[in-house]
């Protein structure tokens, strides 16, 4: 019962008052921060604020990047071009094919550098916080893409037109169709957006979790226990801090990557001719 | 009932991560519909007009390198074209020549034997003219030393007489049907 309160009452905590008698494993409570301040009856918390700020510097950098548009680019530039090449080429061209895919790169950009940033923010010092281990930021640009997707689907073959594309398979016919209907449905429309932010946020939110454990549990064991086991074991549990720290490198590229992907070739679906 | 689940499972272990705050779902959706207006804006339209200058400078520069190309050849061929008819010519100038040669030394060689020709019948005329002429001598001065000869043998002086003459002729007839 001690735990529960000590749980509940960490929920307030800030990280000086972590070192107490007993431990506190970090849980959801600890995604709460107290807000910087509070604007009427809306609290400004930190991934707020994160991603306003995010989105204010990659708008300014990517325009001081692309302002010149020179034929041979300068350092700036070359590093503009080099995301935005992978965004466009790798992800959207390929994905939605070479005559339909522009009007949608810039949300795909967008997608890829604000998730990208957002996400290595909660490795960046003093920071570290990802913005999507809120499920809130994660649920707006799941909805912005479905929106996407279907308003580009209905644009290409019409409201009838388009759920007749994604949810009849070309060449079904008969009874089967009465299984197939609900399900095709029940896949394209709605797990769709469903899965893509539950993705993001799940894998952000326990990465931090993890990282929280890691860290929190090796201030514990040092500072707070007195056998040398413990103080090993604490050792032990800063590093795999450290480790986790690079495998989250790796994840939180990986989400972007798979976000914006998942979106383009949603997309692609969408508008493409047939199945 | 959902929320219900929802609810309880808060009230357990602290706020349920799963429940999106509303102010983050339309700060988040707002602000990045923003954002994407931005950079559809400003970013987007700059980099592909750079794309597509780039395309266009290396497709123009590929096109320059291919008429640069085409035009070496042409260069090359007119080149080539204009060796072998300088080759041909100089073969034609060298069978003239050595027609010329062969004529000049044909013709140099006709008339230095003409000229030999020429100097052979001059010498031999002339031999047979001194042959002549010596013969016509020796006649004369055989005769007059016979006329002489047989004078002081006879006596008397046969010399400025006709008969002599004919009497000299004759032996001289005589003694050149004798050599022969």
């Amino acid at each position: 019962m001690s735990t529960v309160t000590s749980i509940e009452s960490s929920s307030i905590s800030v990280l000086g008052s972590r070192i107490s008698a007993e431990f506190n494993p970090p849980g959801p409570a600890d995604f709460e921060l107290p807000p910087f301040v509070t604007l009427g009856s809306v609290d400004v918390t930190k991934p707020m604020l994160m991603f306003v700020v995010t989105g204010v510097v990659l708008a300014l950098f990517f325009w001081a990047a692309a302002r010149k548009a020179e034929v041979v680019p300068g350092r700036l530039q070359f590093a503009g071009e080099l995301v935005y090449g992978l965004v466009r080429n790798s992800i959207a061209r390929d994905s939605i094919g070479s005559e339909k895919f522009l009007p949608f790169v810039p949300l795909l950009f967008s997608l890829f550098t604000m998730i990208l940033v957002n996400n290595y923010i909660g490795l960046i010092p003093f920071l570290q916080f990802p913005t999507f281990s809120h499920f809130g930021f994660a649920v707006a640009l799941a909805i912005i893409a479905w929106v996407v997707y279907i308003g580009a689907g209905m644009k290409v073959h019409g409201v009838f037109g388009y759920f007749k594309h994604q949810c009849v398979p070309s060449g079904v016919t008969g009874l089967v169709l009465l299984l197939i209907i609900p399900l095709e449905f029940l896949s394209s429309i709605i797990v769709r957006p469903i899965t893509l932010c539950l993705r993001l946020f799940a894998n952000m939110f326990a990465g931090h979790l993890l990282l929280m454990l890691f860290a929190f549990g090796g201030q514990y064991l040092i500072f707070e226990a007195t056998s040398p086991i413990n103080v090993t074991a604490g050792v032990l549990s800063f590093l795999m801090f450290f480790m986790i720290s690079v495998l989250e490198l790796l994840v939180m590229f990986l989400q972007a990557y798979v976000f914006t992907l998942l979106t383009a070739m949603y997309i692609g679906e969408a508008v493409a001719e047939s199945h | 009932m959902f929320q219900a689940i929802l609810a309880t499972a808060s009230d357990a272990h602290g706020p349920n991560p799963l429940i999106p705050h509303t102010v983050e779902i339309i700060l988040g959706g707002v602000f990045f519909l923003i954002f994407v207006a931005v950079i559809a804006k400003f970013v987007v339209p700059m980099f592909e007009k750079a794309y597509a200058e780039r395309v266009a400078a290396i497709e123009g520069g590929m096109e320059d390198a291919e008429a640069a190309q085409k035009e070496a050849q042409e260069a090359l061929a007119q080149y080539k074209a204009q060796l072998a008819e300088a080759r041909h010519e100089a073969a034609g100038i060298r069978e003239e020549a050595r027609e010329q040669g062969a004529a000049i030394v044909a013709e140099m060689r006709e008339q230095a034997q003409a000229e030999a020709d020429r100097i052979v019948a001059a010498a031999h005329a002339q031999i047979t003219a001194e042959h002549q002429q010596a013969l016509a001598q020796l006649k004369t001065e055989v005769g007059g030393m016979a006329t002489e000869l047989a004078g002081r043998i006879v006596g008397e002086s046969l010399a400025d007489s006709d008969a002599q003459r004919r009497a000299v002729d004759r032996f001289l007839t005589e003694l050149e049907g004798s050599a022969n």
